[in-house]
């Protein structure tokens, strides 16, 4: 696809209104920046489950989000965007001549890798209609910085405060293994790839899953200013791949790691300051899942 | 309109089913489903009913069921779904949230023992769990009433002065599993009965509202006094809707509390579900006897009819309330609620009796040994336990 023929919608409406009380530096608000400017998809309703997403709206009556939004439980927001979505589906005919309405789920890694997991694994198999998209940061950020199951290794939080013991669950390769008809993961540093991957996705019927790095300054322990350069670096260095698969089974490096030495992206985190890092492990990990990735790519087969 | 011998599971599976298909001029029906022993008969009547606008989830937990119904009703379709006992208990977070987010949500509810240890008995501890939760609350004691009551739930419901979920309750096996004559709505009758279903909330585009962000205590505490107000509001309503029953339909269906033969009663029994079928023959044969011995039955135990239960008991002297659920330390949860109403009100003699916990059998022998003992009685005391 030719990424420049997409426009960029820059309304006077945006997503994510000023005002709201984020973090400075916050990755998911710039995630929902990008989100919002994503073409075509200004007919869409949220569901976002307990988390900084929710927190974002602000307080009662007023709202930072321009599209509905619905609060789910913390661990139902699949459970509560396949309600709307079955209701949208029935109504759309009759309703929405123009074009189909969408719902997406927008939540963090304790309410996709932990919590959520069963309710979303089984909207994923039922092929629900709607773009679920977690904005990974990598602990509960909400309550303070605990660990969850996205949490990498080493990483200090406040429950593992000599740093987790354990790796991060490999979350595409979960939901990529339900054989949905897309998956792919996002990077606020690559605005192109991003918007044309949630164009794709409002294109494609079924389920769709992205999984978004989002720093957070507040838990890493990292400058708000570098935020996007952090995520800049993990796509270079290949800790975070940009890649796309579709049906489960075919798979598409979206942006080629140029190499770039992995430790950088470490030792500007605070989080993992005092913590002994076994880089040629990391390397060995970084490439041994890119070439995993690079083998489902060469037996890939893509329509367009 | 046909009789036909059906089970409880069947009569409120096709009630459901009607209400939803009615709701085809509307937005649709929309409901997850998760099967557990009683109830699951209801949930597979409905996944097999060919709606004209509708469709089915069938999810992978109660929590997700009831998750489904959320998001649905939401965005303005008629949601509706049923569960049973640890069904419930895994499900109660969103439960809570049908209340607080005002969704005409009806449950069809087969009350079973919670476990463990595991038993698929009736015992009415699972939706009792949920007393403080603000869902209106109808136990059954017939499956013609299931039939009619689930019908009337969806009026109650989306009524606009109301809009607060309803449980529609029955006692697993006992209603759940046994075929009796009952007489099944016409789905044009159900149609006359139940206006468009209309979530005045609901999620639209046009108007972007977060639904449910954070609310500051002032906020909290007023939606607090909605939810309270909306509560006490029920029973006038559903006395309405009651009526319209009976035009559409020309059957009567009881009424939140029905008394017996308690007009000069000195002895009354108080009960719900379906011990008061028993219990009825019961106060006959003490009738017979000429024992001043009458009965109540409460049908709606949220909101509690608290003005209603004052009023027959005044001038009783003696009081006994048969539950079949027991809250650890307190006794039964009807008793407590009655002994609650009757604050200030005279002092009659209020006794509980834990009758047909963990799914024993009451038999009018049970009822029988109630009256023996309240009518000796010269004080309350603890909770009396039968069937040891």
């Amino acid at each position: 696809m030719n990424v420049e023929k997409i426009p960029m919608s820059f309304e006077e409406e945006c997503l994510l209104r000023p005002g709201n009380t984020n973090c400075g530096g916050c990755g998911m608000s710039n995630g929902l920046t990008m989100l919002g400017r994503a073409p075509e998809s200004g007919n869409y309703s949220m569901v976002i489950p307990a988390c900084c997403g929710i927190v974002t709206a602000g307080a009662y009556p007023t709202t930072s989000y321009s599209v509905p939004v619905i609060a789910s439980t913390f661990a139902s927001a699949a459970a509560f965007a396949t309600g709307v979505s079955e209701v949208n589906g029935l109504n759309d005919e009759d309703e929405h001549k123009e074009g189909k309405r969408h719902v997406i789920c927008w939540a963090g890694d304790g309410g996709t890798y932990d919590i959520g997991m069963a309710t979303l694994s089984a909207a994923a198999e039922r092929n629900e209609d709607m773009i679920y998209i977690c904005y990974d940061n990598e602990i509960y950020g909400n309550t303070g910085g605990q660990r969850s199951s996205a949490t990498p290794m080493r990483a200090r939080t406040a429950t593992t405060p000599a740093g987790k013991g354990e790796g991060k669950k490999n979350i595409v390769k979960i939901m990529a293994a339900h054989r949905v008809p897309y998956a792919a993961t996002l990077s606020i540093a690559h605005p192109d790839d991003f918007r044309r991957k949630i164009h794709n996705a409002l294109k494609i019927e079924g389920f769709k899953f992205f999984l978004m790095h989002s720093p957070c300054p507040t838990g890493w322990k990292t400058e708000p200013s570098e935020t996007v350069e952090l995520v800049r670096l993990a796509v270079r260095s290949g800790v975070f791949p940009l890649y796309e698969v579709y049906d489960g089974i075919n798979f598409r490096i979206n942006e080629e790691p140029d190499g770039s030495d992995p430790s950088v992206y470490f030792e500007k985190q605070r989080r993992f300051k005092g913590q002994e890092l076994d880089m040629d492990a990391v390397r060995r990990y970084i490439d041994h899942r890119l070439d995993r990735i690079r083998r489902l790519q060469s037996v890939s087969h893509f329509k367009d | 309109m046909s009789m036909q011998l059906v089970t409880g599971n069947h009569a409120a599976g096709h009630s459901m089913s009607l209400a939803g298909e009615a709701n085809r001029t509307a937005r649709g029906a929309v409901c997850g489903i998760y099967p557990i022993t009683p109830q699951t008969e209801i949930v597979e009547y409905v996944a097999k009913y060919p709606f004209s606008k509708g469709s089915v989830v069938p999810v992978e937990s109660e929590h997700s069921a009831m998750g489904v119904c959320l998001g649905a009703s939401m965005n303005g379709a008629r949601s509706f779904t049923a569960s049973s006992s640890n069904g419930l208990a895994y499900m109660a977070e969103n439960v809570m949230v049908a209340a607080f987010y005002r969704l005409p949500i009806v449950m069809a509810v087969v009350n079973r023992t919670l476990g463990p240890p595991w038993n698929i008995w009736a015992d009415q501890g699972d939706s009792l769990m949920f007393r403080d939760f603000a869902w209106v609350q109808l136990y059954c004691d017939t499956s013609q009433e299931v039939a009619d009551t689930t019908l009337l739930a969806f009026r109650l419901a989306e009524d606009p002065r109301i809009l607060l979920p309803v449980m529609v309750c029955m006692d697993g096996f006992i209603l759940s599993h046994t075929a009796t004559e009952v007489e099944l709505a016409e789905q044009q009758q159900v149609d006359s009965y139940l206006p468009d279903c209309a979530v005045p909330h609901r999620i639209d585009s046009g108007h972007p509202v977060t639904m449910g962000g954070m609310t500051f205590p002032q906020e909290t505490l007023a939606h607090r006094v909605e939810l309270h107000e909306a509560m006490g509001r029920v029973p006038e309503v559903f006395e309405e809707h009651r009526k319209q029953f009976k035009q559409e339909f020309g059957r009567d269906m009881k009424a939140a509390v029905t008394p017996y033969r308690v007009e000069d009663a000195e002895t009354v029994l108080i009960t719900s579900g379906s011990i008061s079928t028993t219990m009825r023959q019961v106060v006959d044969k003490r009738r017979e006897r000429g024992e001043k011995v009458g009965m109540i039955r409460i049908k709606m135990f949220r909101p509690f009819p608290v003005e209603t239960i004052r009023s027959l008991l005044a001038g009783t002297k003696k009081v006994g309330v048969l539950d079949r659920n027991c809250a650890a330390d307190r006794g039964g949860i009807f008793w407590q609620e009655v002994c609650a109403a009757m604050q200030g009100q005279g002092h009659p003699l209020i006794q509980g009796y834990l009758t047909g916990v963990g799914g024993n059998d009451v038999i009018p022998k049970t009822v029988h040994e109630v009256v023996d003992d309240l009518v000796q009685r010269e004080t309350a005391g603890e909770p009396v336990w039968k069937g040891l």
